[in-house]
């Protein structure tokens, strides 16, 4: 579908080609409010497609409890790499 | 080294925030709130039911004055559940063994419950100090001992669960530190030890969940004695 033009700011992030991704995050809502607006916004889009639905399997918690342990190993990562190779424990 | 063992109740520090920020937020990710939806999605009705039968269990013995604390307690309850729950998953860190976290809940919560007693109806109150029908040579020294189990109620109640919680994270760790250098010395006692870990993790799965509502069942009887 040729023609339509639409401004930077008003499409969305699968839309923007690589070289206007500057352009696109300048235009973007950077203060606090506009931070934690676009949190929840993901938060109720990610919640709206795998939980609030009628019959909603184990993926969507996995997901949430996935990412929680990949984020907490990423967060200890510096402490934990000790262990590796440590003799005795 | 035996430190070693000890150090999964540390908090390393990424980016100058502690991992217990993390682990405490969390917990706020796995509820769910109340929809518009007429018909709930299946995690919803669950959570829902859950949360109206434990809130049930726990009030009915309890006058309808205390109601009010309903909001308090059920979701301290929901709270200390996922937080233990949480802290089983690999990598992940449990605030709740940390004594200083527990007694932040333990000791208000406590110390509402008794100067509401003693606001209320302090003659009420006083008279728990002392059982019915004592032998009344027994009445000084059991008043003190009352006393002093009514002032170690806060102390017992954060203990408790970051005691239950600490050892079987501990066990946890040394038993699979068995296991993993049995497996190539003597396979089949590491397959003992195996199974010996997989009861303890189901141990622990209900030793998460029991202790939580422990705590929050406790609280509820001190508010039911002094309200």
């Amino acid at each position: 579908m040729a023609g339509k033009e639409v401004s930077i700011a008003a499409k969305a992030l699968r839309d923007v080609k690589l070289g206007e991704l500057g352009a696109w995050f300048g235009s973007r809502d950077m203060s606090p409010k506009g931070i934690i607006s676009a949190i929840c916004r993901g938060r109720d889009r990610y919640l709206n497609k795998y939980i609030y639905v009628k019959k909603g399997g184990i993926g969507g918690i996995a997901m949430i409890l996935t990412g929680y342990v990949a984020l907490s190993y990423v967060w200890e990562y510096d402490h934990i790499k000790h262990d590796r190779w440590r003799k005795y424990h | 080294m035996a430190l070693n063992f000890f150090d999964q109740f540390m908090t390393p520090i990424y980016m100058g925030i502690p991992l217990i920020t993390l682990a405490t937020l969390m917990p706020r990710l796995t509820f769910l709130q109340p929809t518009s939806q007429w018909t709930t999605s299946r995690f919803s009705t669950l959570q829902s039911q859950l949360l109206n039968s434990s809130t049930y269990q726990l009030f009915a013995p309890l006058s309808p004055k205390s109601h009010h604390w309903a909001l308090l307690i059920v979701s301290l309850m929901i709270f200390l559940i996922t937080i233990n729950l949480l802290g089983l998953l690999p990598y992940t860190f449990t605030p709740t063994t940390q004594l200083s976290f527990n007694m932040a809940f333990a000791l208000p919560a406590w110390l509402a419950t008794v100067i509401i007693g003693l606001r209320t109806q302090p003659t009420h109150a006083f008279a728990h100090l002392l059982p019915e029908s004592t032998p009344p040579l027994l009445i000084p020294i059991l008043i003190i001992i009352e006393t002093i189990s009514l002032l170690i109620r806060p102390l017992a109640l954060g203990v408790r669960l970051t005691a239950n919680l600490t050892a079987g994270h501990l066990l946890i760790q040394l038993i699979s530190t068995a296991m993993f250098t049995m497996i190539h010395t003597i396979p089949l006692m590491a397959m003992l030890t195996g199974t010996l870990l997989l009861l303890l993790s189901i141990l622990e799965i209900a030793v998460a969940m029991i202790q939580a509502y422990v705590f929050v069942l406790l609280l509820s009887l001190y508010l039911q004695e002094n309200m």
